[in-house]
């Protein structure tokens, strides 16, 4: 039986941008419509598991060669490809056998979003799903399109922005409930959260 | 406790009220033990029998706000757990005493970010803290005794 990567591959075509890694690293690239279908298709050949959904925020992309604005002698190690956009999402799946207690595959997807959004939700694939985009709304403020009212599960409701982001201020404070009651939430401000290059501020 | 035997009736002490009611109190601390965090292990190991907290009459936790004296704030405090803390405490009757358990609940810690409550005196009023990561038993017991001195101290009025 071949496996659930190399049927993918076949299946979706030009849609796979590029493949990497083997085994237990394998993952997939796809282009960011490609991937709802690719999930769906992912279930039916046998990855029961949605283990994780995640995304990476590439803001600061440096040529190699080039330090950081802060640090201007720290190198980067190896080059780094320069990334198309801005967010990245992962979905990582495995094919458990559950009567065998094995793992037969795993196999992770990637796909790069134009700006901040992101595909339709996997929630009728895997219940699980709920929480895991509620985490990366959250975080990184990744939109799923199907789910426009989505809600923050990690932070408070009265957050204000996406503390994962790399343009999230390391330092900043947000005022604290229950002490300042009645009072609202201040906004940051411009300043504080500037506009990122890749995505729009929600 | 200043004491004076009565030379009227033996068997029979005197002393102030202030005095007898921040000496009892002192020996009847219930705590509410609002454990979010690692430093739990060290206290359930200070409150066990190794170390007993029960020499100082602080052993019996209570899981009802209402009924204890001492919050014992034990690990890290989100934002989003601090307005939870902050109905435990407004909850609790007086007098009542907070005693903030590790560094992280003294001042936030090495969670120096956008989740974390710098300490918890910013949400409730801290009686004692008790710094460490976690703290040390003795540590502890240090800063219950001199939880205790101040219990004795204030006296009928409480806090």
């Amino acid at each position: 039986m071949s496996s659930v990567r190399e049927t993918l591959r076949a299946e979706l075509g030009a849609a796979v941008l590029s493949a990497r890694g083997e085994g237990l690293d394998s993952v997939l690239v796809l282009d960011a419509g490609a991937v709802p279908g690719a999930l769906a298709r992912a279930q039916a050949l046998g990855c029961n598991v949605l283990v994780d959904i995640t995304c990476v925020d590439h803001l600061r992309w440096v040529p190699a060669g080039r330090g950081t604005p802060s640090h201007p002698d720290r190198m980067p190690r190896w080059e780094l490809p320069k990334p198309p956009s801005r967010f990245k999402l992962v979905y990582r799946l495995m094919a458990l056998d559950a009567g065998q207690g094995a793992v037969r595959e795993r196999l992770a997807l990637e796909c790069w979003l134009e700006g901040d959004a992101g595909p339709a939700s996997a929630r009728s694939l895997w219940p699980n799903a709920d929480w895991l985009e509620r985490e990366v709304w959250d975080m990184f403020g990744v939109r799923f399109s199907d789910r426009p009212d989505i809600k923050r599960i990690l932070m408070y409701e009265e957050f204000v922005g996406h503390p994962l982001r790399k343009d999230y201020p390391i330092g900043k404070r947000q005022p604290l409930l229950g002490v300042d009651d009645g009072a609202a939430p201040a906004a940051l401000s411009d300043e504080e959260l500037r506009p990122s290059p890749g995505g729009k501020r929600p | 406790m200043d004491v004076v035997d009565s030379e009227l009736l033996p068997g029979v002490i005197t002393t102030r009220i202030d005095d007898a009611v921040g000496w009892a109190r002192k020996y009847s601390i219930f705590t509410y033990p609002f454990v979010t965090a690692c430093c739990g292990m060290e206290f359930m190991s200070t409150a066990c029998s190794h170390y007993d907290l029960d020499r100082f009459g602080a052993a019996f936790p209570r899981f009802s706000p209402r009924q204890a004296d001492v919050l014992m704030v034990v690990g890290t405090i989100s934002h989003k757990m601090a307005p939870v803390l902050r109905r435990i405490y407004e909850q609790m009757a007086s007098p009542k005493w907070v005693v903030a358990f590790g560094v992280c609940t003294c001042t936030g810690g090495f969670y120096d970010n956008y989740a974390t409550v710098q300490g918890i005196d910013k949400i409730v009023p801290v009686d004692v803290y008790i710094p460490g990561c976690p703290p040390r038993p003795e540590a502890v017991l240090k800063g219950l005794m001199l939880l205790q001195e101040k219990i004795r101290k204030q006296g009928w009025k409480g806090q």
